[in-house]
């Protein structure tokens, strides 16, 4: 017996005209009802009352497989009312320039702040955590904790949100230490975990594989570099350099073997990584040789009052070997250029240990040429080998003592700069970053600043935040424009710290109304104020 | 009116996405200034580029909102920014405050304009005119009812395969406009973009709701009054307020707004509240209308309760209503989760309405302890006994995962449309009880 709907169908589809409307038949017991004078009309009266019983009658449909395995249970607390309503807020606002900063820019810090108290984030607003984190990978680390057992749940199910399970193979840092091996609880994840990362590192996209070897050296850096070493004769030149890169992460002795090998790799930008890697071993072979090099070409004169540079006079095979370019890319003098290059890559504790001197005795002296010790040509190549070395091998002491006292304010040169003095600060502990900084912007004022602020830790320690306010106040009062310090500014909307919200707004209310600086400083103030509020309701 | 609205309400009232993002730059403290709020209005100063701070007044019940600046948004960005920091930021706008003499002023002046209103309805006009006016209408409608009859019944002689001599249905929908039977209108321009395998259901129904057109004195009264609805005659509010009302305490079970967010069409903006009665557990819907770029004036929250008469549409299956008095504002419910039905009981439910109202796409409908899965034929909601597919052509991409996501893979309860279609989902209840609106940004 043919479906009545199918048999209206087919006669509907080719018309009344070339085909006759089907017989009346048992199936569709309403049949009587129409009259079958215009075949058209009675075929749509038939399709109707057809339409009208299937809805009408319609029966519910088996349920299918057993439903979904839930989403783990997140044992963390909900976030407080007013701290949720933030959030919505901040994911659903894009774009700035008005009264406010953009408040997107504020997201970052909400996220970081809201992981580090252990917030679970209400689940209505994880699909749109994990949008804001997809468009936005910066976002990801902290927004895929906060999302917690139900971002991975999502994922799951969502490909738009694939970069969840990759970040999800982190562990979560300080707070829940990683689970021993032999747990029973951990076994699962466990056992996943290779055989899921073995899948990646094979088979992943090369993003995926350079994520996975990151996150695996930093859980366990000899099973990550038996992992590299397992395919490294097979991948690309490119893909080499960048693999190199990721043993930075848990990088120790061990991996010294490896490196040794991979100076003798056919790409020159690997054999260079590699050297660099090694030179950043204190222990290694590489440095012992630098080190024999570098005291070659740097001694301390007879009455200790200078050091004198014999630059080397080739670059041999061994020193080519060792990362040494022999052609100087920027076209200073090759000897000049191979003197930095060995001065850069040799340990810096050398220094101190050959001469008995310290950093900052060391940076005093007077510097000649070994033939010619009036001369002082080599003093800025030694200075600036130094601080590379100093950023290279994270040496507090040299980065200290390469900067140099923070700076008074007062007539006279600005203090020397030496290399990227951003870089050295970056070496320093944070509090020592915000005071030299601080030091440095009441000495100079803002137009250098950029790249040292950037350097230091956010929120900006008070000091930190009144020198970065009263230099504003000073441009504002010498009438530069505002937008000729938008960098700056833009960071100081960020990181300023919110007890400086009066100072701004103090300076706000001073400021001619209707100018640039008075809408800049009431811009600040304002954002500073929500940040206030958004940090304040997330400590509640 | 304790309850402070949450972020989604207060943002869901904006009548653009322009709006709210510049509501949001006014959610911070800083430009406001006499901000306060007695719990039935909020008010506050705002300064803008200008030297005079703009002066915005919220009332919250209705809600109506008043500023003094030139915008003709409607809310402003004022108002909206404004309604974000007293929820947000209590402390900010501090309860329990006498409103300012502006506020005051202004909030009372609406007081007595309602007032005036409800002492000048009701005045009667030419009787014997409005019958003429009627008669012609119905003239003109039964004559256009008849010509969409021929229309569809020459398309289905050609066979729907060969569309190709046909013109577009837009031309017959332009003759229905002229006809005065815009429901025909809408329904027959929707027929474009009909897929070919869902047009003879269209046609059927289009047919049977023409033929019935034409039989309007033929028909009981109650799928007369269905029929004269959904051709498109309107009723008058107030006529129906006139009427019978049903007093209740109404619980909002949800509301959608469209266009949607984001949407740049020039259309009415049409947000749908969708309300259950807790004594007689009568469904009900309101339809609000907003001009272009203005939001519908009424809004209810999703979850709370208000105590209100309601007049319904006449019809064979009534639903659709309009808010007469009002008996205080909307409260919040102690349990907040409406009763609700199995997938079955839905499933027949919507049966029985279809058995009463034949074109009724679908019905409002609460499920409980469903659970959405997502299949290779795609979302479903099942209550682990029967399942129902999503509707998708209805539900926003966002709207889903946030199901899914406020589930958590778990059993929730759920209001949406039940029809033919699917589900279309518009507010789910998470575990704490709290209603989320799936289809608000």
């Amino acid at each position: 017996m043919p479906d009545p709907w199918e048999s209206l169908q087919t006669t509907a589809l080719l018309g009344t005209d070339r085909r006759p409307l089907p017989a009346p038949g048992p199936a569709a017991p309403y049949d009587g009802a129409v009259d079958r004078a215009d075949p058209a009309a009675a075929l749509l009266e038939l399709a109707a009352l057809e339409t009208v019983r299937r809805r009408a009658g319609a029966l519910p449909a088996p349920a299918a497989a057993p439903a979904d395995r839930p989403a783990a249970e997140d044992p963390r607390p909900e976030l407080p009312p007013a701290a949720a309503r933030r959030l919505s807020l901040l994911l659903s606002t894009r774009g700035g320039n008005g009264v406010l900063a953009n408040v997107g820019e504020l997201l970052p810090q909400w996220l970081a702040t809201a992981r580090e108290r252990g917030y679970r984030v209400p689940a209505a607003s994880v699909p749109a955590l994990l949008d804001a984190a997809r468009a936005r990978s910066e976002l990801r680390p902290d927004a895929v904790a906060l999302a917690g057992p139900l971002g991975r749940w999502l994922a799951e199910r969502n490909a738009d949100w694939r970069f969840v399970q990759r970040a999800a193979q982190e562990p979560v840092p300080a707070q829940e230490p990683v689970p021993a091996p032999e747990a029973p609880d951990a076994a699962g994840t466990q056992d996943a975990a290779p055989a899921e990362g073995d899948h990646l590192w094979h088979e992943g996209l090369f993003a995926e594989r350079v994520t996975h070897l990151t996150l695996l050296r930093r859980r366990d850096p000899a099973a990550g570099l038996a992992l590299l070493r397992g395919t490294w004769p097979t991948e690309r030149a490119e893909d080499r350099l960048l693999f190199l890169d990721a043993l930075q992460e848990g990088l120790s002795l061990a991996d010294e073997d490896f490196l040794e090998a991979a100076l003798g790799d056919r790409s020159k930008n690997v054999r260079a990584t590699a050297a660099e890697l090694l030179s950043t071993l204190p222990g290694s072979a590489l440095a012992t040789r630098m080190a024999e090099r570098a005291r070659a070409a740097v001694r301390l004169s007879g009455h200790g009052t200078h050091l004198l540079v014999t630059p080397p006079a080739s670059c041999d095979p061994a020193m080519q070997r060792d990362g040494i370019p022999p052609k100087s890319p920027t076209g200073r003098g090759e000897r000049a250029w191979w003197f930095g290059e060995v001065i850069a890559a040799a340990p810096l504790s050398l220094w101190s240990g050959h001469t008995g001197l310290t950093p900052e005795r060391l940076l005093a002296l007077r510097v000649g040429d070994a033939i010619d010790e009036t001369s002082s040509t080599w003093a800025d190549d030694l200075r600036e080998a130094w601080a590379r070395a100093a950023v290279r091998q994270q040496d507090a002491g040299w980065a200290r003592a390469l900067l140099g006292p923070a700076p008074v304010p007062g007539p006279g040169r600005p203090a020397r700069t030496t290399g990227a003095p951003a870089k050295l600060l970056a070496v320093l502990p944070p509090a020592e970053r915000a005071a030299w900084t601080a030091a440095f912007i009441e000495a100079h004022g803002l137009g250098d600043s950029f790249q040292l602020l950037g350097a230091c830790a956010t929120p900006w320690t008070p000091p930190l935040s009144t020198a970065v306010v009263e230099a504003l106040a000073r441009a504002a009062a010498s009438g530069a424009y505002p937008w000729s310090h938008s960098g700056v500014l833009g960071m100081t909307e960020r990181a300023l710290s919110p007890q400086s919200a009066e100072a701004v707004e103090a300076l706000a209310a001073g400021a001619a109304p209707a100018t640039a600086w008075g809408e800049t400083f009431a811009r600040l103030a304002g954002t500073l104020r929500f940040r206030e509020a958004m940090l304040a309701e997330l400590a509640a | 009116m304790e309850e402070r609205w949450s972020t989604e309400h207060v943002l869901s009232l904006a009548p653009d996405a322009a709006s709210k993002k510049a509501a949001a730059k006014l959610s911070a403290p800083a430009p406001w200034s006499a901000a306060g709020t007695d719990g039935d209005a909020v008010w506050g100063e705002c300064k803008g580029s200008g030297s005079t701070p703009y002066r915005t007044v919220v009332e919250l019940a209705t809600p109506a909102y008043q500023c003094t600046c030139p915008s003709r948004k409607f809310p402003c960005k004022h108002a909206l920014g404004l309604l974000l920091l007293w929820s947000g930021s209590p402390g900010s706008v501090p309860d329990g405050a006498e409103p300012t003499d502006w506020a005051a002023a202004w909030l009372k002046g609406r007081q007595d304009r309602a007032e005036q209103r409800a002492v000048r309805a009701e005045a009667p006009a030419d009787p014997a005119a409005a019958r003429r006016r009627a008669e012609k209408r119905s003239a003109r409608v039964a004559a256009g009812a008849a010509e969409l009859r021929l229309r569809l019944a020459d398309r289905v002689r050609h066979g729907l395969a060969d569309q190709s001599t046909a013109g577009p249905w837009e031309e017959v929908a332009a003759r229905m406009v002229d006809a005065q039977a815009p429901g025909l209108a809408t329904r027959v321009r929707e027929l474009d973009a009909v897929p070919q395998q869902g047009l003879l259901a269209e046609y059927a129904m289009l047919h049977l709701l023409a033929t019935a057109a034409t039989r309007l004195d033929e028909l009981p009264a109650p799928l007369a009054a269905t029929v004269r609805a959904r051709v498109g005659y309107t009723t008058e509010t107030a006529e129906l307020l006139a009427g019978p009302t049903v007093r209740d305490r109404w619980q909002v079970l949800g509301s959608r707004t469209s266009p949607m967010e984001g949407g740049t069409d020039e259309r009415l903006t049409t947000r749908r509240l969708w309300l259950r009665g807790a004594k007689t557990g009568r469904p009900a819907l309101l339809i609000a209308f907003g001009r272009p770029g203005q939001a519908p004036e009424l809004a209810l929250p999703t979850g709370q309760v208000v105590e209100a008469e309601l007049a319904f549409h006449p019809g064979a299956r009534p639903l659709r209503a309009v808010l007469g008095t009002r008996h205080g504002a909307p409260a919040p419910v102690p349990d907040g989760l409406p009763p609700g039905l199995s997938v079955a009981e839905a499933v027949a439910g919507y049966g029985t309405a279809v058995a009463d109202d034949p074109w009724l796409d679908a019905w409002p409908t609460v499920l409980t302890e469903v659970v959405p899965v997502l299949s290779e034929e795609g979302w479903h909601l099942t209550d682990g006994r029967h399942t129902v597919p999503l509707h998708r052509a209805a539900v926003p991409e966002a709207a889903l995962w946030r199901l899914a996501a406020v589930s958590t893979g778990r059993p929730l309860t759920v209001f949406g449309e039940y029809g033919h279609r699917g589900f279309a989902p518009v507010t789910a209840w998470g575990r704490d009880g709290r209603p989320i609106g799936l289809t608000t940004a």
